[in-house]
């Protein structure tokens, strides 16, 4: 491993967001923190990105959209033409009010699901991956603060940076 | 945040603006004028399509403080006196109201017209030609003793609180503490859950019985939601235009993505009542539900369109995004529009049953609808020009200036 980890431990929310500043007015860039419950202006701080999950929502809810439409006009209209409603139009359109709850269930089914499963791809948090465990009460109440080091000299900096800023522990 | 910069700041009702309220009553009363001098079999019930949508805009703005005082929340406290201004039109959209339904009344005994047509005292006869059975089975309910005392009832509600919310508000502006606060949240209580009763029943009895055979268990809900995306959107315009005017800079992007967040999610839910509504109907398909849609479908058909493609499909998409919603342009674009989308909603709810198939929205209902926001505009702007634009003592001022997320 080139870059060297530097793990900082905090058990109060106030404690590692003053954290946050101070690690950033010294040059020290946070690569991320665990927090066991999302914390407000947390992502502002770090610096991320804005989460591209709402435009995979997106796609996957026009996925879901598209299949039921087809499954529907599919069963309903072409290889089984129904009478829906007393009202034997046999036609996609017409008979569209009748479709529209199980368009929308699909829609928030694949959206959902598709989610969850990206995300979960996405944090490795895939059955048979090992995962990462910093400090062992990581996500039940302490949050830990990961510091991307260059090198050994950055390592004990950040590591002096951490335990001034209050972490009650430190791990490299 | 800084607090100094705060207290004390005041909107100035001015001469000129009071004008341009002044102009747009005087182009409703001519309107309306018209509209009677010509016989207009509209009038009426433009009168109260349009009474009622503004009467329920005020109720909105009530029933929004209420939420915000019983969920002690923080954020909306920022912009609270645009809502409490709001609610000060409560007393006046009651009163024309009763005017309206009165004056209505007193035509109708004259020439036999009415907007409801279970008042007329024929359809309870078994001897009369005009009986009309269905009808009679309802009169436990809709009967006219019952029904003054049920619109009494609603309007003692609405004002109590509206004048309740607006002078403690005031009165904690000038004392603080959190006296005030505490007993805010426990009327707000006691007012949800009569708004609960009052929202419910108070659209059956203005706006159903007018279609007297038709019912529909869905329709309290279909009012309530069409009166508070109304309402927020009146609110937004009203916040961005104040904001613009450099009066509302404490209000940051995250008070005006709530305000967007409630915009769109009760376009969405609007949609989902109108939807299931029709759908229930469209599917059992049957002749005395029906008969609502027939007309709005056959004899209304553009309106009919315009309705459902107002007010989600241009929400749905201009304000999915989060950048959207924090843009002021937008919330104030979008606000017109979901205005003037609820505004067709209510004339699909009111005139196609008042009047049958001859309904239109032309000049007139346009110059009334002008007419009743030019009153509206001039009772809200002058309230809101009573109080600083902040309520500095809340004890949740600081959460509210902090505000983000």
């Amino acid at each position: 491993m080139s870059k060297k980890l530097v793990h900082g431990i905090f058990d109060e929310e106030d404690t590692m967001m003053q954290a946050l500043t101070s690690l950033k007015q010294a040059g020290i860039k946070v690569k991320d923190v665990i927090s066991p419950y999302p914390v407000h202006g947390m992502d502002d701080a770090l610096g991320l990105n804005r989460t591209r999950i709402s435009i995979c929502c997106f796609l996957y809810g026009i996925t879901g959209t598209c299949l039921a439409v087809l499954m529907m006009w599919y069963m309903n209209i072409f290889d089984w033409p129904m009478d829906i409603g007393g009202k034997p139009s046999f036609n996609l359109y017409k008979n569209f009010p009748a479709f529209v709850p199980v368009t929308f269930e699909s829609t928030v089914l694949c959206a959902a699901h598709g989610m969850v499963i990206t995300f979960y791809l996405r944090s490795k948090l895939i059955p048979g991956v090992e995962p990462t465990v910093y400090h062992p009460r990581q996500a039940d109440d302490y949050f830990v603060m990961t510091v991307e080091a260059g090198d050994e000299a950055g390592a004990k900096a950040a590591e002096k940076a951490l335990g001034k800023a209050g972490a009650v522990e430190v791990k490299s | 945040m800084e607090q100094t910069a705060l207290p004390d700041k005041r909107y100035e009702f001015t001469a000129k603006s009071k004008t341009l309220s002044y102009v747009l009553i005087a182009i409703g009363i001519v309107s309306i004028g018209i509209s009677f001098a010509t016989h207009s079999h509209q009038a009426w019930s433009n009168l109260l399509w349009n009474n009622f949508y503004f009467m329920v805009i005020a109720l909105a703005a009530v029933f929004f403080l209420a939420i915000q005082y019983a969920s002690e929340a923080g954020w909306s406290i920022a912009i609270r006196r645009v809502p409490e201004a709001m609610a000060m039109y409560m007393p006046w959209g009651a009163a024309l109201m009763a005017i309206i339904l009165i004056g209505n009344y007193i035509a109708g005994s004259g020439d036999g017209h009415y907007i409801y047509h279970w008042w007329h005292h024929d359809v309870y006869d078994p001897e009369s030609p005009e009986y009309d059975p269905i009808i009679a089975g309802k009169s436990g309910f809709l009967n006219m003793p019952f029904f003054i005392v049920r619109v009494l009832f609603y309007f003692t509600v609405w004002v109590g609180f509206a004048l309740y919310f607006r002078k403690m508000s005031l009165k904690q502006d000038l004392e603080g503490g959190s006296s005030h606060h505490l007993k805010l949240r426990t009327r707000s209580y006691q007012f949800l859950v009569l708004f609960a009763i009052t929202s419910s029943l108070m659209a059956w009895d203005f706006i159903m019985s007018i279609d007297t055979h038709w019912y529909s268990t869905l329709y309290g809900w279909y009012t309530f939601a069409g009166l508070f995306v109304s309402g927020i959107s009146v609110m937004a315009i009203i916040l961005v235009v104040m904001k613009r005017r450099g009066l509302m800079g404490h209000v940051n992007q995250h008070h005006l993505h709530n305000v967007g967040l409630f915009m769109f999610a009760f376009s969405v839910f609007w949609t989902y009542l109108w939807f299931s509504q029709f759908m229930l109907i469209w599917y059992s398909n049957l002749p005395e539900e029906v008969a609502y849609f027939v007309v709005r479908q056959e004899q209304y058909q553009g309106l009919w369109i315009a309705n459902f493609f107002i007010n989600f499909c241009i929400p749905i998409f201009f304000l999915m995004t989060r950048d959207a919603k924090r843009k002021p342009m937008i919330l104030l674009v979008m606000g017109v529009i979901l205005f003037i989308g609820h505004w067709i909603d209510v004339f699909q709810m009111v005139t196609p049953g008042a009047v049958g198939a001859g309904g239109h929205i032309g000049l007139i209902e346009i110059g009334t609808m002008l007419g009743f926001l030019g009153l509206f505009r001039y009772v809200v702007l002058s309230h809101f020009a009573k109080a600083p634009v902040v309520a500095k003592n809340d004890p949740f001022m600081k959460e509210s200036m902090q505000h983000s997320f």
